[in-house]
């Protein structure tokens, strides 16, 4: 694979910023009680993510050292009013159901993560392809979850019956436990198992990357 | 490094090492303000669609609210509240509350209002009063519902807030409007005592309150106590209750 290919690709499954770094895991737990709230978190996160990648990556050599988080925190909140803004204009039952989650985009570790760990460092094109590919690996993971909890929790996947309920004439019983949080940090840490099962090297002490920050949000 | 030529100018500030103060406070004077541009321009041009979705939210929660309540067509009627009469127009003033008789923290309360009634033959069956006030972190918007001897509450609905998620803003939630059905405004002795408690009710004046969410139910029955009240509806309600009487 090409370094280009690679910067995109690596962050979605084998350095996935979810899973691996275990960072923005409490957006990963809040938003997933359904595949579409997911889903537009997840697009929402991408976006900011692989605009505040770009715009910091194209001002790295002029932003002084002392005040560089300054600036960063100062761009990513600005994209995620604007993000917020659209949403509330153009997907206002979406964003009423998301609360405040895409307000706290801003205190997602993998957007300063980013932005501090790559963008600073490489090129506009490069960072671009990082944030789109950190994107998807976060989008990939609350996907699954959110799929995994609708389908279970609601027997229903995207608002359309998959599995009929008891309720309305069915036979599926749905599980309480997956309307509530806990049942997507349950989902986390099975998917971690089996991704690291799959990967070995993944089960390494520290992860491989400085990331800046903690594991929380 | 003071050209007359702004290109040159630009030039020389970006040549400036990375950690002059100079360019420290240039560089972040220029990235405030570009994302102070962008955010602002985006809030001003998306403000009128948002406007209309909140509009039409609160609308359908009033129509699902009267659908739930047994149908029958609502007229809105305009209110002058000091006075308790209707009004012909909104003349669109309004009156400033000193802070001891502003329960509800607005500051000012417009002088005519809005209300719903539902008339049946000409008897009324149900007044629908549109009620906000403060909260913990934002400002709750409710329908408040009255059924016709205006004491026992029919429904109520809060449509609009910005509380806490999971905590303060299950008072939007179905299972918390439905505590309130056939709770009762004031004692027999026509004292205002609707109010929200901590933990479970124990008389037909107290609504459950929700755990880890004090202050937004303080901020509930402070509302409803001022719409109620002399400065809110009690005008208006006092003159249905007198037309009421044989």
């Amino acid at each position: 694979m090409s370094d280009r290919t690679r910067t995109l690709v690596d962050p979605i499954l084998v350095n996935n910023p979810v899973t691996l770094q275990v960072l923005g895991i409490c957006s990963a737990l809040a938003v997933t009680t359904s595949l579409s709230t997911a889903l537009v978190m997840s697009a929402a996160l991408i976006a900011v993510l692989t605009l505040s990648n770009f715009i910091i990556s194209l001002i790295r050599n002029h932003v002084p050292r002392s005040i560089r988080l300054i600036v960063q925190i100062t761009i990513i909140a600005s994209l995620v009013i604007v993000v917020d803004q659209v949403l509330q204009a153009y997907m206002f039952e979406m964003s009423r159901r998301l609360s405040v989650f895409v307000g706290l985009i801003v205190t997602n570790c993998i957007v300063l993560g980013r932005a501090e760990g790559f963008a600073m460092k490489n090129p506009p094109a490069a960072s671009l392809l990082d944030g789109i590919g950190n994107g998807l690996g976060y989008a990939l993971i609350l996907v699954v979850i959110g799929a995994v909890r609708e389908l279970l929790g609601a027997g229903t996947l995207l608002g359309a019956t998959v599995l009929p309920t008891a309720a309305e004439g069915g036979w599926f019983t749905p599980l309480g436990l997956m309307a509530l949080p806990p049942s997507a940090f349950f989902l986390l840490g099975l998917l971690v198992w089996v991704i690291r099962t799959i990967r070995p090297e993944q089960q390494a002490e520290a992860p491989p990357h400085d990331h800046g920050g903690g594991a929380r949000r | 490094m003071a050209s007359a030529n702004p290109l040159a100018w630009w030039r020389g500030f970006l040549a400036l090492p990375n950690e002059s103060p100079g360019k420290t406070v240039g560089v972040a004077l220029l990235v405030a303000l570009v994302c102070s541009l962008v955010v602002s321009v985006t809030a001003v041009t998306l403000r009128p669609l948002q406007d209309a979705n909140r509009l039409a939210a609160s609308a359908a929660q009033l129509a699902g609210m009267m659908d739930v309540l047994g149908g029958g067509v609502p007229e809105a009627r305009l209110v002058d509240l000091a006075s308790g009469a209707y009004a012909e127009r909104d003349p669109g003033t309004r009156t400033e509350l000193p802070a001891a008789r502003d329960g509800a923290g607005l500051g000012s309360r417009e002088d005519v209002a809005t209300v719903f009634e539902i008339r049946e033959n000409g008897d009324l069956r149900l007044v629908v009063l549109p009620v906000r006030g403060t909260g913990y972190q934002s400002t709750l918007k409710a329908y408040l519902a009255l059924e016709s001897d205006l004491n026992t509450i029919a429904a109520l609905t809060v449509y609009e807030q910005d509380e806490t998620p999971g905590l303060g803003a299950r008072v939007a939630d179905e299972s918390w409007h439905s505590l309130w059905r056939g709770k009762e405004l004031a004692d027999a002795g026509g004292t205002l005592r609707i109010e929200v408690v901590k933990g479970a009710a124990a008389d037909p004046h107290q609504v459950d309150g929700i755990s880890g969410a004090t202050r937004t139910g303080t901020g509930m029955t402070n509302l409803l106590r001022f719409w109620l009240g002399p400065d809110g509806y009690g005008p208006y309600l006092d003159r249905l209750r007198r037309e009421a009487q044989p």
